[in-house]
């Protein structure tokens, strides 16, 4: 494979050089002519042709030589008209780029010897080297600084010197500065210059290199490497933390997501609902059916869908949770473990008809054109979901905050939850208060599953697999405090990340389970606990 | 200095300096306070001036932040836990009358008895003359003998009230921590249970915390005011309940 | 000494639940092996086997209501001892199959063949022997146990948060036993067994024994938690279950009490899911979802918590229900079931069957006792009182 490479590569070097040594005033004829030597049927002509239409600079250069290699250039003899067949089938005229309906009869394909193929090969290679897309040209850059083979020099130093694009310009310095390094008589000036750009590259690739310069360098050089490899590997060492914390952030907010919710109905009301993950996976399956109905009715509407999953998801998830409150948990108040019991069994219910109306499968849930790609930042790709995800739990967070302080249902909510009995002699309806304030918990973990369906699949099991994690979070950060939990997702979710690249994904998993479990020994009440004597009440 | 060393040693519980804060709360302020031994002693105050938590801190519930808390002159409390401060001998009825709800009074007062308290010892346990006895005992005193079998759960307010004092009798400790006995109790029951407790200071030392007035100058024993997690003042009821910063303590400003 | 224990465990009801299990467990096996096959009276061998699986979660439920129905701990996590006590037994099977694997390796299992390890791995050794494996049935429950309570009970973690994180022990232990290199199998976890103590584990014979020894350990189980509940220690379990504070000021350490129970109630899942591995032929990590102990939870609910029968019968009851549900037209249907008797249970009948049972024959019983009582006191009331 990496031989191929190589070879590939040589070939490229050469043509590269053959171009710039036959000087391109010796063909200076038109294009037109160049391509016209194709149709005469020698060897030798068609090399010319092949050198000519390489150095022209012409876009249909590269669809010609490429034609050639594949066989599906023709010529026509006597008309001298070559001709592309194109992959979709269409024909078009080498010379002109023109559409011919179809190919002469006595066209035939232009033949190749394997020195030609050779050619050719190293034609296509320079025509990306030099060629018009700056992509392309980076593209040809980093393989050369991959390869830094001395004989690649001059084109790199001329195309450097033509170059404009930024991108591409800094691609063929660092691949010069490469071969420079590699080169046995440069001088030691050079040299160190060529290292200083290869260590401001400072990534795995650089580093490869560095490593590889070898012992037999001038000693001055052989420490400048020394020194950049010291650099380039605390560099990465710091982007590979940065990435991890990234992950953890990332993670945290998932965990966040899907445990804010079990904050207010556990943390605030104290109510165990396993059927929690549920509320996520009915929110993840409102915005399946969302989608469906844009895709069907409406498909000009799908970057919306989202902005249209939230609330529903938040009515959907919320109407339910008020309904159980109202039916099952508010008989249950003061009796943590039947709760507990009986929101599980609640959880196989709503699991199940999920199963029965959508089927035990995946449901696909797409990702809006704005939540889909991903950008550089350093050394590290951040993904747009994930990025999204992390700013609508932070939204979401604040919002949930700011409801509990400033509006009449947050101010009753907080009166309930500490003196339900004083609460209700000052006129506040507290049955009224508990529903809702386990439908705000539901509705939130159903605008989490909203989130989660661009990251998660969505199945009937799709709140299974946050519940233990969420509950975690919230006994980890301290019952009935928001701001715990917000520290405990993050904590927990940068932890995980942390531990993942020693321990691997499941042991790194065991040990923040078995971490937790700890810790729970330690502060029985988590990270934020209220003290006193109010809590034994 | 002196004197305060000298009682140190003598006292059956000796408080100096006690601080206690919850997330900035101030508790329980530089509390210093001496029981000798077979001392009766009340302790009122209003709501909120540290009486529970300063039975906590003496049983073991609560750690103090600072402070010396000594029982019998030897022993550091802040140092034990909940259950060996019980197997030292300080028994503690709490405020809201807790008793095991599902059980019948005599096995309450069977579980309350200071006999082997290990998990052998419980479940090889076999009822002996001697236990059954002390229990009869207590029940008479408790006047619960009629409700033995009865589940305690079933009992009225009062009756749940004296289980907790009998349980106390029949764990039988040096020092007894009583938290407003005779709150909900008529006044009949109130009179019967100053009696009781009279009865039972001729040999355990006791400390009660009680708002009712009454109830305390019946006892007619040295009384403590605490006020915000301090000693306001101490004396008689009489001086006490004249003491001018008393009155405007419960009085308001 | 035991005998006088004997007696107080033997109550009327605890009597008659013996001689009822004692009964199925000597007759069910007669009738398998003596009665011609296809006989109207004869029990089938697969039905051996699947009473015989009923019978070990009898067992795991009655452990369950030892520590929640008596001491109030609430464990979701108990399929960990009982899939551990399972495991356990299974390696001993495993190392039993020798050279009859697919691969024909005499020391190494199939599964580390195909993984290519050249060794078995030091935690293997001994379970060629039955005595250690018994041993570590009993031991590796309940070292964990103990550990695991050690640590939360100390630390008084209490209520929903001990449930939690019992939830969350074998959930890290789910995924573990899910990983390769952990050494037990996997995903597949064990199976492919050949015999037991040199019996072939399919034959007859030897179903139907481990069906009369699985009812042998249930009846030794349910005498034990007897002989618990009756005893003192009971009733200082019921009091830290009502009011743990209180017993701490009476002088009790409570954590001891807890991880007493909690162990020994490890041990006996343990003992559970040691007879449930040959009977059902395959042990894999799925025992330890976190939904197996919860299921084995509400079967204790059902039954009745804190009666110990209605533990046991509930874990038939549920377990006769979901076979026959999950095996007819209605198959689709039995989750809705299972989560409408979780929610049915907790609202309507708290107490479960044998506990509203109780509750309704009770008050009837109680005026008797009480009319014999008075009766004997008037009687008393002539005699001087020794206190006095």
């Amino acid at each position: 494979m990496f031989g191929h490479f190589l070879d590939r590569f040589r070939a490229i070097v050469l043509s590269v050089l053959l171009i710039s040594c036959f000087a391109l005033p010796a063909f200076a004829g038109t294009f037109e002519d160049a391509v016209g030597k194709f149709a005469n049927d020698e060897f030798s002509d068609t090399e010319e042709a092949i050198e000519a239409v390489a150095s022209s600079g012409n876009p249909l250069a590269f669809p010609i030589i490429s034609a050639l290699q594949e066989e599906r250039l023709s010529a026509d003899p006597e008309s001298k008209k070559v001709f592309i067949t194109q992959a979709d089938g269409k024909i078009i005229d080498a010379a002109t780029g023109a559409a011919v309906d179809k190919l002469p009869d006595n066209a035939a394909s232009v033949r190749l010897n394997n020195r030609l193929r050779r050619t050719v090969e190293a034609a296509l290679g320079s025509l990306t080297l030099l060629s018009p897309d700056p992509a392309k040209r980076v593209a040809a850059a980093q393989s050369v600084f991959k390869s830094h083979d001395e004989n690649a020099l001059p084109v790199v130093e001329g195309a450097l010197a033509k170059e404009t694009d930024k991108a591409a310009k800094e691609a063929f310095t660092e691949a010069r500065a490469a071969i420079i390094l590699f080169k046995s008589d440069a001088s030691d000036n050079d040299k160190l210059e060529a290292v200083s750009v290869i260590k401001s590259r400072g990534d795995q690739e650089a580093l490869a290199l560095l490593t590889s310069a070898g012992p037999d360098q001038p000693p001055l050089v052989a420490q400048a490497i020394t020194g950049a490899i010291a650099s380039i590997q605390s560099n990465l060492a710091m982007w590979s933390a940065v990435q991890n914390a990234w992950y953890g952030l990332s993670l945290g907010s998932v965990l966040l997501l899907a445990a804010i919710g079990l904050a207010i109905t556990f943390g605030v009301m104290g109510v165990i609902n396993m059927a929690h993950g549920e509320m996520v996976m009915l929110g993840a399956y409102t915005t399946f059916v969302v989608q469906e109905v844009i895709r069907t009715r409406y498909p000009g509407l799908f970057d919306y869908s989202l902005l249209i999953a939230v609330p529903l998801a938040f009515l959907v998830a919320g109407g339910i949770g008020v309904l159980i409150e109202r039916s099952i948990i508010r008989f249950l108040y003061g009796r943590p473990l039947e709760t507990l019991l009986a929101t599980w069994g609640l959880s196989l219910v709503l699991q199940q008809a999920v199963r029965t109306v959508f089927g035990p499968t995946n449901r696909e849930v797409g990702n809006p054109s704005w939540m889909s790609g991903a950008f550089e930042l350093g050394q590290i790709t951040i993904t747009y979901n994930r990025l999204w995800i992390l700013c609508f739990t932070l939204a979401v967070f604040v919002i949930l905050l700011a409801m509990l302080r400033f509006t009449t249902l947050g101010l009753e909510m907080r009166a309930v939850t500490q003196n339900r009995r004083m609460a209700a002699s000052m006129g506040i309806a507290t049955s009224r208060v508990d529903a809702l304030t386990f439908g705000l918990g539901s509705g939130i973990a159903g605008i989490a599953g909203v989130a989660l369906s661009q990251i998660d699949n969505v199945s009937p099991n799709l709140g299974q697999s946050y519940i233990i994690d969420s509950f975690m979070v919230v006994v980890f950060g301290g019952v009935g405090n928001l701001w715990g939990t917000l520290v405990g997702a993050f904590t927990l979710g940068i932890a995980n990340k942390f531990l993942e690249p020693v321990a691997g994904a499941v042991l790194g998993k065991i040990a923040i389970l078995v971490l937790i479990i700890l810790f729970i020994q330690k502060r029985p009440r988590g990270l934020f606990a209220l003290k006193g004597r109010a809590v034994e009440a | 200095m002196n004197v305060m060393d000298t009682r140190a040693t003598s006292a059956m519980l000796y408080l100096d300096g006690v601080h206690v804060s919850f997330d900035g709360f101030h508790a329980i302020n530089n509390l210093s306070l001496a029981l000798e031994p077979g001392e009766m002693r009340a302790i009122i105050g209003p709501n909120g001036a540290g009486k529970t938590t300063m039975m906590d801190i003496i049983t073991g519930k609560t750690k103090p932040d600072e402070g010396t808390v000594l029982f019998d002159g030897v022993t550091d409390l802040t140092r034990l836990d909940e259950t060996r401060i019980a197997e030292l001998g300080i028994g503690r009825k709490f405020q809201k009358p807790t008793v095991f709800e599902s059980q019948t009074v005599q096995d309450n007062l069977l579980l309350a008895l200071n006999v082997d308290h290990s998990v052998r010892g419980t479940l090889f346990w076999r009822e002996s003359k001697a236990e059954t006895e002390r229990i009869q005992k207590v029940l008479e005193t408790i006047r619960l003998t009629d409700a033995r079998n009865r589940l305690a759960g079933s009992l009225s307010h009062g009756q749940k009230q004296w289980l907790e004092i009998g349980m106390l009798l029949a764990q039988d400790p040096k020092l007894l921590l009583v938290d407003e006995p005779v709150a909900g109790m008529t006044d009949v029951e109130t009179h019967q249970t100053a009696e009781l407790l009279k009865e039972i200071n001729r040999d355990h030392t006791i400390m009660v915390v009680e708002h009712d007035m009454t109830f305390v100058r019946e006892l007619g024993v040295k009384v403590t005011c605490l006020h915000e997690g301090t000693v306001l003042a101490e004396g008689s009821i009489d001086q006490v309940s004249s003491n001018e910063r008393v009155v405007e303590v419960y009085l308001g400003r | 000494m035991s005998a006088h224990i004997l007696t107080r465990s033997l109550d009327r009801a605890a009597t008659a639940f013996v001689l009822i299990v004692a009964a199925v467990g000597i007759l069910i096996p007669l009738s398998n092996l003596l009665l011609p096959q296809g006989s109207f009276l004869q029990v089938p061998t697969y039905l051996v086997a699947l009473w015989g699986k009923y019978v070990c979660y009898a067992i795991l439920a009655l452990s369950i209501d030892l520590i929640w129905g008596y001491c109030g701990i609430l464990s979701l996590g108990h399929g960990a001892f009982f899939a551990l006590g399972g495991y356990a037994m299974g390696m001993y099977l495993m190392r039993q199959i020798g050279s009859r694997g697919v691969y024909g390796n005499p020391l190494l299992p199939d599964f580390m063949v195909f993984l290519n390890w050249d060794k078995l791995p030091w935690y293997w050794y001994g379970f060629d022997m039955f005595p250690f494996a018994a041993l570590m049935v009993l031991l590796v429950p309940g070292l964990l146990a103990f550990c695991f309570g050690w640590l939360a009970f100390r630390s008084r973690v209490t209520g929903v948060y001990l449930s939690i994180i019992t939830q969350a022990m074998t959930y890290a232990l789910l995924l573990a036993f899910f990983r390769n290199d952990f050494g037990f199998g996997g995903n597949n976890g064990l199976t492919d067994f050949k015999d037991i103590l040199g019996f072939n584990v399919q034959a007859d014979g030897t179903r139907a024994t481990l069906f009369a020894l699985s009812c042998l350990a249930l009846i030794i189980g349910f005498l034990i938690c007897r002989a618990i509940v009756t005893s003192k220690l009971g009733k200082v379990l019921i009091a830290v279950r009502d009011a743990e504070s209180r017993t701490r000021f009476l002088g009790y350490r409570v954590e001891s009490y807890k991880l007493f129970v909690f162990t020994l109630s490890a041990c006996m899942a343990g003992v559970a899911g040691a007879l449930y591995v040959p009977q059902v032929g395959i042990i894999n990590p799925s025992e330890f979802a976190p939904g197996n102990s919860i299921e084995a939870v509400i079967w204790v609910a059902v039954g009745g918590r804190g009666t110990l029968v209605g533990a046991a019968l509930g874990a038939v009851v549920v377990n006769y229900a979901k076979t026959f549900f999950t095996s007819g037209p209605l198959a689709p249907y039995w989750l809705f079931m299972l989560g409408a008797l979780f929610i049915l249970v907790t609202l309507l009948l708290p107490k479960g069957i044998v506990g509203t049972f109780n509750s309704w024959w009770e008050p009837w019983r109680a005026q008797r006792v009480a009319a014999a009582e008075s009766a004997a006191r008037e009687d008393g009331i002539t005699e001087p009182n020794p206190a006095e």
